[in-house]
């Protein structure tokens, strides 16, 4: 709603704002190391889209510091977020193959 | 010397002749706070990783019992230390400080028990006079390496425990004033095919029976030999279970003397340890700390400790590997 009234975004094209101001704060609040005592407390409601696939790279790139930019931080950010970017991806392709097969047949 | 089928019996007596305890913040906030020699508010330490954290606490640990025995580094013999993290780093890194002739141990949270008992059987043998027994884990290491990154927000179930930030040693020497080890059962490494890393408590219980068991019986003892009959981390799940268990093979236990160092070491109101404390610092600080405090005070005469430690890694987890236990108890009498 805010983007809507403040920023002329139209009711559609607001969420991406909306998911960019979550990602922020949930990479704020990770780093300011309170997002997992809410995230024990409040469940699901933190793990789920957005906020908790921000948190999985941002906690796991300040936990590797130690190891350097390259190797640390670089190679272990994604040690989490890596296999939801895989599945994700490979389901997509998956998916509009499906599509595609359909289209071709004439279905849709 | 060999009694029954795994328990040594100290005959000289080997004397605990100082102990030390070094804790951090959660520590600080628990009942036995008291009981630590240094408690620290930043889990850094003021070092750059949690790793060199962990080996400072063990530094000093180490330093501190050295100074408590009015010792100088020279005069230990031996140093037998173990921690959690990968290739026991923060141990090797510690005793490199210490400079001290060095053995190297793995018993996961079991490690100040198994320490303690070769230390105690260097000592009665007579092939030390000093020997310097060190354990420690440290909750943001330990979770990097088990577990996922500290800041992680995963939500953990009930039965998950707390590791604890910390290190305990303890000097075992052929001379002096002090608790003597008496007696300790080695323990067999017992596997009921539990696979759930978020209950170690109850994959611990039956390797603790198993050897509270094998204890009783090479020794011809009753319980009520003990004034504190303790287990190293099992917590207030895992406790439970190993009270259930002992009651259904027929040996009881009196309550008010069976406990659990995971459950003493943290108050109710931390709702942040979950089911209690657990990690090599845990019976190590408990013991070394605490109980040893209370026996020099006179207050407790008999204990058995039994640290309890669970052998997985997080890749035998990921390959679908159960979580094998084991147990070790060592006796320390006035």
């Amino acid at each position: 709603m805010f983007f809507v009234t403040y920023f002329h975004f139209s009711q559609e094209s607001s969420g991406n704002p909306t998911v960019a101001v979550l990602i922020i704060l949930t990479v704020l609040l990770t780093g300011f190391g309170v997002f997992d005592h809410i995230a024990q407390w409040a469940g699901a409601g933190t793990i789920i889209p957005v906020t908790g696939f921000a948190n999985t790279i941002a906690s796991a790139a300040i936990e590797h510091r130690s190891e350097g930019y390259v190797l640390g931080v670089g190679g272990n950010m994604f040690k989490l977020a890596g296999p939801v970017i895989v599945y994700g991806v490979f389901s997509a392709f998956v998916v509009s193959i499906v599509i595609i097969i359909f289209r071709a047949l004439g279905v849709m | 010397m060999l009694q029954g089928h795994q328990t040594w019996v100290f005959k000289s007596r080997p004397t605990i002749i100082a102990s030390a305890a070094v804790g951090g913040p959660h520590e600080a906030q628990g009942p036995l706070a008291a009981d630590f020699d240094l408690l620290h508010e930043d889990i850094w330490l003021g070092q750059d990783s949690f790793e060199k954290a962990e080996k400072k606490l063990q530094e000093q640990a180490c330093e501190t019992a050295i100074k408590k025995a009015n010792m100088k580094k020279e005069d230990v013999q031996f140093l037998l230390a173990g921690d959690l993290i990968n290739q026991t780093v923060p141990s090797s890194f510690a005793a490199r400080t210490l400079g001290v002739p060095f053995l190297g141990l793995y018993g996961a949270c079991s490690t100040s028990m198994e320490g303690l008992a070769l230390a105690s059987l260097l000592v009665d043998s007579k092939f030390a006079k000093n020997v310097l027994v060190c354990s420690s884990s440290h909750n943001a290491a330990s979770e990097k390496q088990y577990r996922y990154p500290t800041e992680y927000g995963a939500q953990k179930p009930p039965t998950a425990q707390w590791t604890v930030t910390g290190s305990g040693a303890a000097m075992v020497t052929d001379h002096g004033e002090g608790p003597k080890v008496t007696t300790a059962t080695i323990g067999r490494v017992i596997d009921m095919g539990l696979t759930d890393p978020f209950n170690m408590g109850a994959a611990m219980a039956p390797a603790a029976v198993d050897t509270i068991e094998a204890h009783f019986r090479d020794l011809k003892r009753d319980p009520s030999y003990y004034d504190v009959i303790a287990t190293g981390d099992l917590g207030r799940v895992g406790h439970r279970i190993a009270g259930d268990l002992l009651k259904k093979h027929g040996m009881d236990i009196p309550e008010e003397i069976f406990t659990d160092c995971g459950i003493l070491i943290y108050s109710k109101d931390q709702p942040v340890v979950l089911a209690g404390g657990s990690g090599c610092a845990c019976a190590a600080t408990t013991t070394f700390g605490h109980f040893l405090n209370r026996m020099r005070k006179g207050e407790l005469k008999k204990i058995l400790i039994i640290a309890t430690g669970a052998l997985l890694s997080p890749m035998s987890f990921q390959q679908k590997e159960s979580i094998p236990s084991v147990a070790h108890a060592v006796s320390i009498e006035l």
